[in-house]
């Protein structure tokens, strides 16, 4: 891999740029592999990439149905924060987020990480009150957090209804100053070249089709390309984990939902950050092109199909308009959908299964972007050594079992209803 | 935006409904001993296809009774809906 510089800038800007090498490879399946990721999303890539990096596996494949990039981790709304309250999700995602910080240098790739602050909101004391708690929680891990009062909020987002007409008032909010956000095609594609460089084979349009399991461990994978050996298979499918968990005869705790997002026509530097919307579901950033992009519920039923029907949209949007009213005068650019995994308490599931070989990373509801790199690394650690790593150690399949739920938003197993 | 027939109303939008997950998920029997795995696969595991899907939902803007929608998940397209009592094959 010829590494990405300025002066490789430099040098193939006299060429026309005729002549960069490609970023990865198109390979051939081999007939063996050490191991198998299924899924070339933001996940699957990172799992490959730190199994060769970290974990000395070399010979590792990443089948890919579609193509790099084209399922979550290329329609997410980019945001990295680790503001949670439980300590299994605050340690875990905040090990991603020191990730993030050197994750440019450490793919030789511009992932356009830009920690600008992630900002809740809350309409009510009782609600200030929540978020205060759960800053203090951050806190008790260590994780920055500050709490904000109306008017210092004000300072952020003097264009927020700040008015006496405001249906839900702002009384303050909760700041994660490193939160932010970072370019999803660039991660994914940073990954991927990073993966190739260290051997890995992205195979793309090739859908795996069955398992061959002998005597309860895993033999290898049926593909649309043939049969492929190998002794451990990782699961990086996002929604679509039940299908292929069907075959494998396990019936997992989850349920697929379609999840849309939507940018505005592009405009001047308005905001600055990441800001939610404590009344409802809504949230909001501007990207570097200066489009609004925005997101907030499910449209709530099971759902395969990577779109979803206005009413969502349309309910989404009004929230925003309620906390910023410019935001009414804007045009709509685009809207898309995609699949989300959505585990029954909303914490991610990082486990083996009781097929030997055969481990599962999934149940990732609205937030695996964020968690790409560490996921990818635990989840790395766990196909390697055959256990979890410490830090993925809760997000166990058996909990909702043992009881032993990571129930964030005390929803339960309705976490489609939020 | 999806049309359900509501199986008492008739045609209405989205709007007026509100989803209730998978219909043919079975709570255990009463009066009898049930094991902690049959609770499990009761709250906690679901089948969750791509394509054909019997679920419930709720008029909850409208004549307020739950009932049962066959639809395609990976289309979106309903197929039938049916009174909660109805068989729904």
């Amino acid at each position: 891999m010829k590494k990405y510089s300025v002066f490789s800038l430099i040098k193939n800007a006299f060429n026309k740029h005729q002549d960069w090498d490609v970023a990865w490879r198109d390979p051939e399946p081999k007939k063996e592999y050490d191991a198998i990721i299924i899924g070339g999303g933001g996940h699957g890539l990172a799992t490959a990439y730190y199994l060769a990096k970290e974990y000395e596996i070399k010979n590792i494949a990443i089948l890919e149905k579609g193509w790099i990039g084209g399922g979550n981790i290329g329609r997410n709304t980019t945001i990295l924060r680790s503001n949670y309250m439980h300590d299994a999700n605050n340690l875990f995602y905040d090990h991603g987020m020191q990730m993030w910080k050197d994750l440019s240098q450490e793919l030789n790739y511009n992932v356009m990480y830009s920690p600008r602050g992630i900002l809740n909101l809350a309409h009510s004391d009782a609600q200030l009150n929540a978020y205060s708690r759960r800053g203090n929680s951050m806190r008790l891990n260590g994780i920055e957090a500050s709490l904000l009062g109306r008017e210092e909020v004000r300072k952020i987002i003097p264009f927020a209804d700040f008015t006496d007409n405001a249906r839900f008032p702002i009384f303050g909010g909760l700041m994660q100053s490193i939160g932010g956000t970072a370019r999803h095609d660039a991660v994914a594609w940073g990954y991927a070249r990073a993966a190739d460089d260290l051997g890995v084979d992205i195979i793309q349009h090739c859908e795996v089709t069955g398992f061959d399991i002998v005597n309860g461990s895993v033999q290898g994978v049926h593909t649309s390309r043939g049969f492929i050996k190998t002794n451990k298979i990782g699961l990086c499918v996002a929604g679509s984990t039940s299908i292929l968990a069907e075959k494998l005869n396990m019936s997992l705790p989850i349920e697929s939902h379609v999840l849309q997002a939507c940018v505005s026509e592009p405009v001047k530097p308005l905001l600055d950050g990441v800001v939610t919307f404590g009344a409802g579901h809504f949230y909001c950033s501007q990207s570097d092109k200066g489009e609004m992009v925005m997101g907030g519920d499910l449209d709530g039923y099971n759902s395969y199909a990577q779109r979803g029907n206005l009413p969502t949209i349309q309910h989404v949007l009004t929230e925003g308009v309620a906390l910023f009213p410019n935001l009414s005068r804007l045009k709509m650019l685009r809207s898309w959908g995609g699949i989300m995994d959505m585990s029954m308490d909303g914490s991610p599931i990082i486990d083996k299964t009781h097929i030997e070989g055969v481990y599962l990373n999934c149940g990732w509801c609205y937030g695996g972007f964020k968690a790409t790199p560490v996921s990818g690394l635990t989840f790395a650690h766990t196909i390697a050594t055959g256990e979890p790593h410490k830090l993925n150690a809760p997000f166990k399949l058996d909990r909702f079992h043992t009881g032993h739920l990571i129930d964030e938003k005390g929803l339960g197993t309705k976490t489609w209803i939020s | 935006m999806l049309e359900i027939k509501c199986p008492y109303c008739g045609r209405r939008s989205q709007n007026e409904f509100s989803y209730g997950g998978d219909a043919t998920v079975k709570r255990p029997k009463l009066n009898k001993d049930i094991s902690d795995n049959e609770w499990d696969e009761f709250i906690y595991y679901r089948k969750n296809p791509r394509g054909i899907h019997l679920e419930l939902w709720h008029h909850t803007s409208g004549c307020r009774q739950w009932f049962k929608v066959k639809r395609d998940t990976s289309t979106h397209e309903i197929i039938k809906t049916f009174m909660i009592e109805e068989e729904s094959q």
